[in-house]
């Protein structure tokens, strides 16, 4: 990992645990000092928070002079989008992993459905990238639904048509 | 006339080859051949359909396609196009670069999709994956369901869901690394490219689906080879069925999906130790060759 990955990872993982859900954000100067350990220079750690910015990874607001941070979807967020890309429940094949074998219950989609249910609004845009944002919540349940006729047969041409 | 009849011709074997490879199960025992030969297929076929209806559109010239494109390009920029040459050939003429453009586009377009799908799936894999000792080389993230998959690119990542780890043993699961690094060094993303962007450009032709789930089978039963070489076949069958059944837990029984069906002629072809078919494979080559090489010859003649 790269060391800027790095000093993203370490910022990333101070919205996360150590800022409260309910806060309206933390300042860069509140990041750095929770990153006290690693003595980091207070641009070092707006220029991280600004490319995390740019990534869509994290909202700001102004306020005042200042800007306040916080993460745009959870954690586990994240890694269910991860997740329905591994188990090409996506609904795009954009992504273009090769799997070794993919290996998903009914159940299972609906824990990762609600996943990024529950990111529903702001967050859920930031966690699912632009390619979400246009199609709404239906195209979401619908990219989940679509493996389960899958597995109830053979799929037919209008299955997988609707399942691209 | 006779061109455009050779490029439809071309189309036609490219369809009837791709009926046969898709029937044929020799292609399980040899997948790198088998990938080839599709790969053949979806050139020959892509370049006859430009060819066609150019072909049709220049049979005045009665010259081989690319010297008539040439001899055309000359009489147009010199305003002196032969007698019997109107809007309707022009146009036909422009109906197959039209072919050629949307080819192209869907590819590139395809391309560009992909890259920034991948680059913001590892944007996200940097902030959430964590390394684990006893998975060296591959990312872990944390989630029950199974998965393993590779993020293909310059500098590929293998990626394991916890749920994996818990579904595999350790030999399992050394079978699976391996079998996720050999689809990365031979960037088997590559391979399956063109296939998913002919499905996005034709996504009414069944059979170019078809033909993609096909390589896509190909492209796992080679990375399965690749695997196999290096450990056993137990562990890696083991770790296939373990999967299946992983999924299958809330499936009626009996009612298998595509993915469960291919993990099954996966496995089955693992417990089988056939040696590569060589004679076929050599014929397959051979056909191959000249489908592509018709369409080549008559836009370089």
């Amino acid at each position: 990992m790269t060391r800027l990955g790095d000093l993203e990872r370490a910022v990333m993982d101070v919205l996360w645990d150590v800022v409260p859900g309910t806060s309206d954000g933390v300042t860069v100067r509140e990041v750095a000092d929770a990153l006290d350990g690693r003595e980091l220079a207070y641009t070092t750690v707006m220029t991280v928070l600004d490319r995390l910015a740019g990534k869509g990874m994290v909202q700001r607001e102004r306020e005042g002079r200042a800007w306040r941070y916080r993460a745009a979807a959870s954690r586990e967020a994240h890694i269910a989008q991860l997740m329905l890309d591994a188990l090409d429940l996506g609904g795009s094949r954009d992504a273009a992993l090769v799997r070794f074998a993919r290996s998903v219950t009914g159940t299972e989609a609906d824990v990762l459905r609600a996943a990024l249910g529950d990111e529903a609004g702001p967050g859920a845009t930031g966690s699912t990238g632009g390619r979400a944002v246009g199609r709404g919540d239906t195209g979401l349940t619908d990219r989940v639904d679509a493996p389960r006729t899958d597995r109830a047969g053979r799929p037919t041409p209008a299955d997988e048509a609707a399942d691209r | 006339m006779a061109f455009a009849v050779h490029f439809g011709v071309t189309m036609l074997a490219c369809w009837l080859t791709a009926q046969v490879l898709a029937a044929s199960t020799w292609t399980w025992r040899s997948p790198r051949i088998a990938i080839l030969c599709w790969q053949a297929v979806g050139l020959a076929l892509g370049l006859s359909a430009m060819g066609l209806p150019m072909a049709l559109g220049l049979g005045l010239y009665d010259r081989p396609t690319g010297s008539a494109l040439l001899a055309l390009a000359a009489d147009l920029s010199h305003d002196t196009l032969p007698v019997g040459l109107g809007a309707p050939q022009l146009a036909a003429v422009g109906v197959g670069f039209g072919i050629g453009a949307v080819l192209l586009t869907t590819t590139v377009r395809s391309i560009l999709g992909t890259v920034r799908a991948q680059r913001r799936h590892r944007d996200l894999l940097t902030l959430v994956a964590r390394r684990d000792p006893t998975v060296p080389g591959a990312l872990v993230l944390d989630h029950p369901s199974a998965a393993a998959y590779c993020l293909p690119g310059v500098k590929p990542r293998v990626v394991v869901s916890a749920g994996t780890l818990d579904l595999l043993d350790r030999a399992e699961l050394e079978a699976v690394l391996t079998h996720e690094r050999a689809h990365a060094d031979e960037r088997h993303d590559l391979v399956l490219l063109p296939f998913t962007a002919l499905c996005r450009a034709l996504p009414w032709f069944r059979w170019v689906r078809e033909a993609h789930e096909r390589v896509a089978l190909l492209v796992e039963m080679r990375a399965d080879d690749k695997a196999r070489e290096v450990h056993a076949e137990a562990p890696l069958a083991g770790a296939l069925r373990r999967f299946a059944a992983a999924g299958n837990r809330v499936t009626p029984a009996g009612a298998l999906g595509m993915g469960d069906r291919d993990l099954d002629v996966r496995v089955q072809r693992l417990l089988v130790a056939d040696r590569p078919p060589r004679l076929i494979g050599a014929a397959a080559l051979a056909v191959a060759t000249t489908l592509v090489s018709l369409p080549i010859s008559l836009f370089l003649s």
